[in-house]
């Protein structure tokens, strides 16, 4: 007879820990051959807000972390990432049904967009900070800093790179993260937390959550706490609820095109301009 | 020190030359409302009425946007940037070369002393065109893409606190950028705006690059919501840059928004303290306190409070509150009846809450709007007065003991757009500046404002940024973003 499979259990992940959903509620997730493959947590507004706890906590700590000490922990990510490059190839054909080159295309793709967000860690005051030059004895200068806690929808396809590519520029620039996964392809981005755990990023700075954007979208709208939303994944309509349950805190929102840029990174951070005399 | 009074050094209104009536100015022409509407402003320091002022609804609004589409399309976004410049470089000449008129006419309108509308307004005003101007053809250059694009018509509604300061930062960069404009200035101070509309016809700007329609706030909503709108700016009050996000919360319409503020103004026990109550005094009575970023919340060492304080109140003695005109003046008028009722509210809920109110004895004038320089003492936190914008001049002081206690409660509040810090010391100010969270620290300084250097909020006290590189951005499209 042969081996049986030791499946996984696909969990949440919140504050570095991996607990299922207090709802206890769970939903199945079926691979593109129609078989089924998980039943993944279908997380509640309490997991939410235990999520923005975790983020609200975790933030001041990875903000001030240098920047080259976050620039290492993405790059940690990568590494992390391409050691376990064939469990995610191997998730993206079950889920995706693309080709096996597919998959190995999407999973380098993604490690390599770490990276390069990896690098812009500590380059963002060069490139967005400014010495101004006002009219009179004064130094002044702007600089970036970190919104807080940040809301993520990445778009559903190609799983794991839409994820990525959304995710490291929001941690990039110091925030932390709540991660909502793709509700029909939500598998890389669970998979995602084991890369994250181990990678040294401090517990709480990535919080992954599955289950029925539709059911999470108003609780992340209207929750004064969460400072900033990717909202690249979902529909216009989810959208314009996003926006108007946002305006209450006067989140900062906004959708992306599918491109790497250090404007999706700026889109997160605040322009702090510090004024100081002159003179003796 | 009583003794030594002042003689009165009146500026003449004579030369302010205001027309008895204004209409509205749409497509390069002074135009009547369609409705034939109009309204009042007045001299807030005299209840005198100044001019009438034509009154745009809805069908006024659309007119107005039509104008600066059509500009757009045909004439702004076709012309070279280098000439776009030129233009600004001319209305920053013109404003330089009528700035006492412009002075003279932004404190009767306003009620602000006269010495700070001509020190501070109308000069910062021309510069913010100066420094735009420069930018028109560099865009490429300015860090947003090789092709930085405008975005279309833009409709901006600014506030009464620093009408001609609101429109030139609101204009300036939109201009610069390429975009044509509808703004509205603030109901009770339309003048300075309709005084830049002439500017705008002797620079032989385009017509229907600018236009200006004034009104209440149901003209501002009328252009918020109309559809061929590319983006809001706005400065102004919380609570309506809310109702302007909603309205667009469903379009594709963008919006920056300069709110509201609740600064706190953090004094170290190793401050210079003569410098530190100069500081106060300017970063809370400064334009009456009618002003987003005021340093509202002192937040004193305690070891050093009964010191500041007292020399706080000995200066505050030396304030001299009355006629803007004079030039000795430094506090003026309240700028409305209804603000003086909100400053009164407050206050009042002060009292009530247990705060310790003072004031210097001062006589106000028996006409006009009039509230004396304030401050309570004795505040906690969860007190209306040290979580609630007065806007006016009133000061709610707190104290502390510890650097962390200072941060926590400088930052104890919805909004985040200003912050100051006094220390002496170097590596103090600087661990201060990076743990607050507002968006302009002035440290050892305070209400300092300059077109290179960007300004806004933290939190709920706005989206976006003005002046300097990074107030452009707001008016460019971006590489990016997909806008909704």
């Amino acid at each position: 007879m042969s081996r049986i499979d030791v499946n996984k259990t696909y969990k949440l992940f919140i504050g570095g820990a991996f607990p299922r959903s207090e709802s206890g509620r769970v939903y199945e997730i079926k691979g593109a051959d129609k078989k089924f493959i998980a039943n993944p947590a279908l997380a509640s507004r309490k997991d939410l807000r235990d999520a923005v706890v975790a983020a609200k906590t975790a933030q001041p700590g990875w903000a001030n972390a240098t920047a080259f000490n976050r620039g290492q922990i993405l790059y940690r990510m990568a590494e992390m990432l391409e050691g376990k490059s064939e469990q995610f190839i191997n998730e993206i054909i079950s889920l995706e049904g693309v080709t096996k080159k597919a998959a190995q295309l999407q999973v380098s793709q993604a490690i390599d967009c770490l990276v390069w967000y990896s690098g812009w860690c500590d380059k963002l005051a060069s490139i967005s900070g400014s010495q101004n030059q006002v009219s009179g004895p004064f130094y002044n200068f702007t600089t970036p800093e970190s919104l807080g806690v940040v809301a993520v929808f990445a778009e559903a396809k190609p799983s794991l790179l839409a994820t990525v590519r959304a995710l490291a520029p929001v941690l990039a620039g110091g925030n932390s993260a709540i991660l909502i996964a793709s509700e029909n392809f939500p598998l890389p981005a669970i998979s995602l937390g084991e890369v994250i755990a181990t990678s040294d990023l401090p517990g709480g700075v990535v919080n992954i959550l599955t289950g029925k954007a539709s059911e999470l979208i108003p609780w992340v709208g209207s929750h004064m706490e969460i400072d900033g939303i990717d909202l690249t994944g979902v529909s216009k309509k989810q959208e314009e609820e996003l926006r108007l349950a946002g305006v209450d805190n006067l989140k900062r929102i906004f959708r992306f095109s599918n491109t790497d840029h250090p404007e999706r990174i700026l889109s997160f951070m605040e322009q702090k301009t510090i004024w100081h005399p002159i003179g003796i | 020190m009583s003794d030594f009074e002042y003689a009165n050094a009146p500026e003449s209104p004579a030369i302010a030359n205001i027309a008895s009536n204004y209409g509205l100015f749409i497509g390069g022409k002074f135009v009547q409302p369609k409705k034939g509407k109009s309204f009042n402003t007045i001299n807030p320091a005299t209840e005198e009425v100044l001019s009438k002022i034509g009154y745009a609804d809805k069908s006024d609004i659309d007119a107005a946007v039509k104008s600066a589409r059509s500009a757009y399309l045909k004439v702004w976004s076709k012309m070279p940037a280098k000439e776009r410049g030129k233009y600004l470089y001319r209305i920053a000449r013109i404003m330089q070369e009528r700035a006492r008129e412009f002075a003279v006419v932004e404190t009767l309108d306003n009620g602000k002393p006269i010495r700070e509308s001509r020190d501070t307004d109308v000069p910062l005003a021309a510069a913010h065109f100066f420094y735009h101007a420069g930018w028109a053809d560099k865009l490429e250059f300015a860090g947003f893409g090789s092709k930085p694009k405008s975005l279309g018509v833009v409709g901006q509604v600014i506030p009464w606190n620093f009408p001609l300061l609101m429109l030139a930062w609101k204009i300036a960069p939109a201009l610069a950028a390429g975009n044509t404009v509808v703004l509205k200035p603030a109901e009770t101070t339309p003048l300075t705006a309709l005084l830049f509309a002439e500017v705008c016809q002797q620079a032989g700007l385009p017509e229907g690059v600018v236009n200006i329609v004034t009104g209440d706030g149901v003209t501002g909503a009328a252009l918020v919501n109309h559809p061929d709108i590319n983006k809001i700016a706005f400065t102004g009050s919380t609570e309506v840059g809310k109702s302007i996000a909603r309205a667009i919360s469903g379009s594709k319409k963008t919006a920056t928004l300069e709110l509201g503020g609740k600064a706190a103004n953090i004094v170290f026990d190793d401050a210079a303290i003569d410098e530190a109550v100069e500081g106060i005094v300017n970063g809370i009575f400064f334009n009456q306190g009618h002003v987003c970023c005021a340093g509202s919340r002192l937040i004193l060492q305690e070891n050093v409070a009964e010191e500041v304080l007292d020399k706080l109140k000995k200066r505050m003695s030396l304030i001299r509150v009355g006629d803007p005109m004079d030039k000795n003046t430094d506090l003026g008028a309240i700028n409305s009846k209804e603000q003086l009722n909100k400053i009164n509210e407050i206050s009042n809920a002060g009292d009530k809450e247990g705060a310790n109110r003072w004031s210097p004895e001062l006589k106000l004038p028996s006409k006009g709007f009039w509230f004396p320089p304030t401050i309570f003492t004795g505040v906690t936190q969860s007190h209306r007065i040290a979580r609630e914008e007065i806007f006016g001049p009133v000061l709610s002081v707190l104290t502390f003991r510890t650097p962390a206690e200072a941060i926590e409660k400088a930052n104890n509040t919805m909004y985040g757009l200003s912050a100051g810090i006094w220390s002496d010391k170097g590596s103090k100010v600087l661990w201060a500046a990076k743990q607050l969270k507002a968006g302009v620290i002035w440290s050892n300084t305070f209400n300092k404002f300059d077109p290179a250097s960007p300004f806004g909020g933290y939190k709920e006290s706005g989206w976006g940024r003005e002046g300097g590189r990074h107030g452009l951005s707001g008016y460019l499209t971006a590489e990016a973003k997909v806008n909704k």
